[in-house]
């Protein structure tokens, strides 16, 4: 197996990694660099609960490859709160009750956040749409959308 | 202090009080299975599964994979001759002579690397002779049908349980009732009907993980994503023939169970597994495909209903023949076919009962718990039964229902006599909610719409004497520790204790921490999380915990103070006296005590509360006739009704709304009862829509979430509403019981008597695909 070294930002910090070619950029963020919170539900880009921001679009972490993210910036839901300070997707979430077991729910705030960055102010079909690849068996996901409605307003 | 102050501070319960644990879980910082930390010993397990439905194992060679470097264990069932199962022990921790279905384990191994524990599978090889597989519960229930289970008559068995041997039954529960057969000819109106309910899977986000390790002493410790860490404590002690107390389980946060991680599953191999490495601690991570093929499953349900009233629509006899495929195995199998047999009439009131409620063994997946525990399976076809019968007897559908529903005192299907129940009240409340009776306008030409009621109910399905116990310790800043046992899996169980320990002790919400992650070897006793009893079981463990750390408290100042504890109280976390007036914070004297008068010494010491709560009153059913004092220690019930739109060129179902009303007893947190009602909607919703393993010859066609399709955010109805029905549990903390499962118990039917209204088409197996309904309507003759 061959390694690389690859640098790449996670969570606003510049880093420097091992990886071999085949590894995930999911297991490089769970294995490598200790940073749990994104889950491994599928590992076939089915569920969403890994999902993580590449340079400001959402992915299926288990998708890609550790090595195509050289130079990349990647956020986690590490990375969202700003320095303990939850951001407005992760209060709203809390305030709308959208969180049962909490697995899916950092896909789902990286994905929620990823569509607030690009559009501030989404309908409710254009949340559905965002969302659809992010499956929570708990909540039916009205207390989701509600939450991103929310947190729009919140910006 | 007055009543006046007194009322002035709130009692968290009917307070919908955020999550304990909601900032860990949106920060990514809560723990579960596959991210605690084992450094670099850690070792990676994968399994071999049976390829086969039925087949017996001749030979296994395990030399080559035993000599690949890295290769740390391999184990089969030769190795463990014990046996597994929570009420029926039928089944050995890897397969030793016979594999029951595709997926059933073979072997396992252990490696240093994942990529060299798939490479060692590929270097054994497994001999089969290949036997006829059992596919279908009704084939399985003859008597000629290829026996599963030739050692049944030899297994341990609860005494609730009644297995056929000789058959594949592994339990048959009968009802006997009245005089059906005299019944017939005395109803106006009698529906027949047989319906097909398809094996579903529970589907967490979190797939089963698990971490096993024995030390050089024998300890063994199991870390996994678990519903049930006593229960998986108990049951591997028997199967391993160690002591319970070698066995230490720690149950992390659990991304999801719905009863696939109760009782125990592949936990068994890890740990199996484990007892092969030297102490090194082994890690089995199901793959989503190993998911679907290997992991608990709903039970299949074949059902015959007969039912009939007479003109006023009062019914009066039932005949219902239930078939269960258990699968290959029965955890759970054997008690949903036994809670389903005496609850057998659904919540009616109905005088004359035969039923027949057989649980029988098919070369399918084995069997768990899924919320709701037989009830959505079989109040499926019942609630269409009851609906149609309503239809022809020229009554409507919410009438028939508020006619024949349990109401306090009536006298159940198996004798006991009914507690009060707000049943008719949900209905009474859906049907206003839905604008029932009114007939919306479809949203365009080529669609129609149609609403539907479906009523339920369901007990906790558990042995009679399923025990709750914990403690309540308090510290020198005043935070209250509770121990407990049960599981917090999203419902939000942790936050439902902190409120009720607040409340019996009478100290700030705020100020209550619950002890977790819960482990064996530290947490006090609790049966399993199933059966949506913790809200009332450990509930009421906790509140006699919280109450005698009150009375400790109490004594002591009331010795210090010279009063009679009948004068004080714990308002807010200060200790007051209505008396005296005095007051003074617990935290001022709950681990030091107080001094005696003059410096003469000190009185107290460190306060631990300690309760319990076991029910004491479930009578056992007489083996003919299912009658008895007490079958169950409480039903909730409620109500669902739905609105839906078909679309006549595609066949596709839209759930427009969806209006749930439930008798809670009390609402411990008005919100989280409103997120089970919620996500319960809409997982029956999913379950009526989308969801069924399909299986050919014994084989799973669509093990991924592309082809087994559950609910997405845009399948979610925008107008969901809950309704919370409160008439008080006579033994429940504050008069709660559960709400966990019931919320998808009603919905499948809910949703066909919709399709029923909408298109006049009856569908008698889920899911009501877009294809299933256009072909549907299409024989009859509703579109051409």
């Amino acid at each position: 197996m061959a390694y690389h070294k690859i640098t790449l930002t996670v969570n606003g910090e510049a880093e420097q990694v091992d990886v071999s070619s085949n590894m995930t950029l999911l297991r490089m963020l769970r294995e490598k660099m200790g940073k749990t919170g994104t889950k491994n539900g599928c590992a076939a880009g089915e569920c969403g609960a890994c999902t993580v921001m590449v340079d400001g679009e959402p992915v299926n972490s288990c998708m890609m490859l550790a090595i195509e993210c050289d130079g990349k910036e990647i956020v986690t839901v590490e990375g969202l709160a700003d320095n303990g300070h939850l951001a407005p997707i992760q209060e709203a979430i809390i305030d709308s009750g959208g969180v049962q077991c909490g697995f899916c729910t950092p896909g789902i705030l990286i994905a929620s956040q990823a569509l607030l960055d690009r559009n501030p102010n989404p309908s409710q079909a254009e949340i559905q749409e965002a969302l659809v690849g992010n499956l929570c068996r708990c909540t039916g996901y009205v207390r989701i959308i509600e939450a991103v409605q929310a947190a729009a307003k919140m910006v | 202090m007055t009543t006046e102050i007194k009322e002035r501070i709130p009692s968290p319960i009917g307070e919908s009080k955020p999550r304990l644990e909601n900032d860990q879980k949106v920060t990514g910082a809560a723990i579960f299975a596959d991210d605690i930390q084992f450094g670099n010993s850690l070792l990676y397990a994968r399994i071999m599964h049976s390829p086969h439905p039925h087949a017996l194992i001749k030979s296994i060679d395990t030399s080559k994979a035993e000599a690949l470097p890295g290769v740390k264990a391999v184990v089969t069932g030769a190795d463990f001759p014990g046996y597994l199962g929570l009420y029926l022990q039928d089944r050995h921790i890897f397969c030793r002579d016979r594999v029951r279905y595709v997926g059933d384990p073979v072997l396992g191994v252990a490696a240093t690397s994942e990529e060299i524990a798939v490479k060692a599978l590929d270097l054994i090889d497994v001999e089969y002779e290949v036997l006829e597989p059992v596919l279908n519960a009704e084939e399985g229930a003859k008597p000629d049908a290829p026996l599963i289970h030739p050692d049944l008559g030899n297994y341990k068995v609860a005494n609730f349980i009644f297995p056929q041997p000789g058959t594949n039954i592994s339990n048959h529960f009968k009802l006997r009732k009245g005089d059906v057969d005299g019944a017939w000819e005395k109803c106006s109106t009698i529906v027949e009907r047989k319906f097909w309910v398809p094996h579903i899977q529970h589907v967490p986000i979190e797939p089963h993980t698990a971490i096993a390790q024995w030390d050089e002493t024998g300890e063994i410790t199991l870390w996994a994503s678990s519903q049930s860490p006593f229960a998986q404590r108990n049951l591997l002690a028997q199967a391993l023939g160690v002591s319970q107390s070698s066995v230490r389980v720690i149950a992390p946060k659990i991304g999801g169970g719905f009863g696939c991680k109760a009782g125990i599953s592949m936990e068994a191999l890890v740990v199996a597994i484990a007892s092969k490495t030297n102490g090194r601690p082994v890690k089995l991570l199901l793959t989503r495909e190993e998911e679907f093929h290997t992991a608990f499953v709903r039970q299949e349900l074949i059902a015959y209903y007969k039912m009939g009233c007479d003109e006023n629509g009062k019914i009066l006899a039932m005949e219902n023949t239930y078939y269960w495929g258990g699968g290959a195995s029965t955890e759970y199998g054997v008690n949903v076919t036994r809670a389903a047999g005496y609850s057998c009439t659904g919540p009616y009131e109905v005088p004359n009962v035969k039923a027949d409620s057989l649980c029988v063994y098919t070369n399918h997946p084995v069997g768990g718990a899924y919320r709701g525990f037989g009830m959505p399976e079989m109040h499926t076809g019942l609630e269409q039964c009851v609906d149609e019968l309503a239809y022809k007897a020229g009554i409507d559908p919410v009438d028939i229902r508020s006619i024949n529903c349990v109401k306090e005192g009536c006298e159940t299907v198996t004798g006991f006599k009914m507690h009060p129940t707000g049943l008719s009240q949900c209905i009474e409340e859906t049907a206003k909610a839905i604008q029932w009776g009114q007939k919306s306008p479809a949203s365009a030409p080529n669609k129609r719409r149609g609403k539907g009621t479906a009523i339920m109910w369901k007990a906790p399905a558990m042995p009679p004497n399923a025990g709750s116990s914990a403690w309540v310790e308090l510290a020198e800043d005043g935070t209250v520790n509770v121990g407990l046992g049960g599981q917090d899996l999203g419902q939000g169980a942790f936050t439902v204790m902190a409120q009720m320990a607040a409340a019996a002790l009478g100290v700030p919400y705020e100020s209550v921490r619950i002890s977790s992650p819960v482990d064996t070897r530290y947490s006090p006793y609790e049966w399993q999380t199933v059966a949506s009893r913790l809200t009332w079981s450990m509930g009421n463990a906790v509140v006699a915990a919280a109450t005698d750390a009150r009375r400790q408290v109490l004594d002591l100042v009331s010795e210090a103070w010279d009063e009679d504890p009948e004068d004080l109280d714990i308002r807010d976390g200060i200790v007051v006296s209505y008396k005296s007036e005095q007051e003074q914070p617990i935290k001022d004297i709950v681990v030091y005590g107080l001094p005696k008068p003059d410096d003469q010494g000190w009185l107290g010491g460190p306060i631990i509360g300690r309760g319990k709560f076991m029910p004491s009153y479930v009578t056992g059913l007489d083996a003919e006739t299912g009658q008895g004092t007490r079958s169950v220690v409480h039903y909730t019930t409620g109500s669902q009704s739905v609105e839906v739109e078909v679309d006549l060129d595609t066949g596709c179902v839209e759930v427009l709304r969806g209006v749930s009303a439930f008798d809670v007893g009390r609402a411990i947190n008005p919100a989280l009862v409103e997120a089970q009602i919620e996500g319960g909607f809409v997982q029956g919703m999913s379950s009526a829509l989308f969801e069924e393993m399909i299986m050919v010859d014994g084989f799973m066609q669509n093990p991924s979430f592309v082809d087994y399709r559950i609910a997405t955010t845009t399948d979610a109805p925008s107008d969901l509403q809950s309704i919370i029905v409160e008439v008080p549990q006579d033994d429940g903390p504050w008069g709660a019981r559960g709400i966990g499962e019931h919320p998808m118990v009603p919905t499948v039917a809910a949703i066909a008597n919709a399709i029923y209204d909408a298109v006049g088409i009856r569908m008698m197996s889920p899911p009501f695909s877009a294809e299933k309904v256009y072909l549907a309507m299409l024989e009859a003759g509703i579109v051409e």
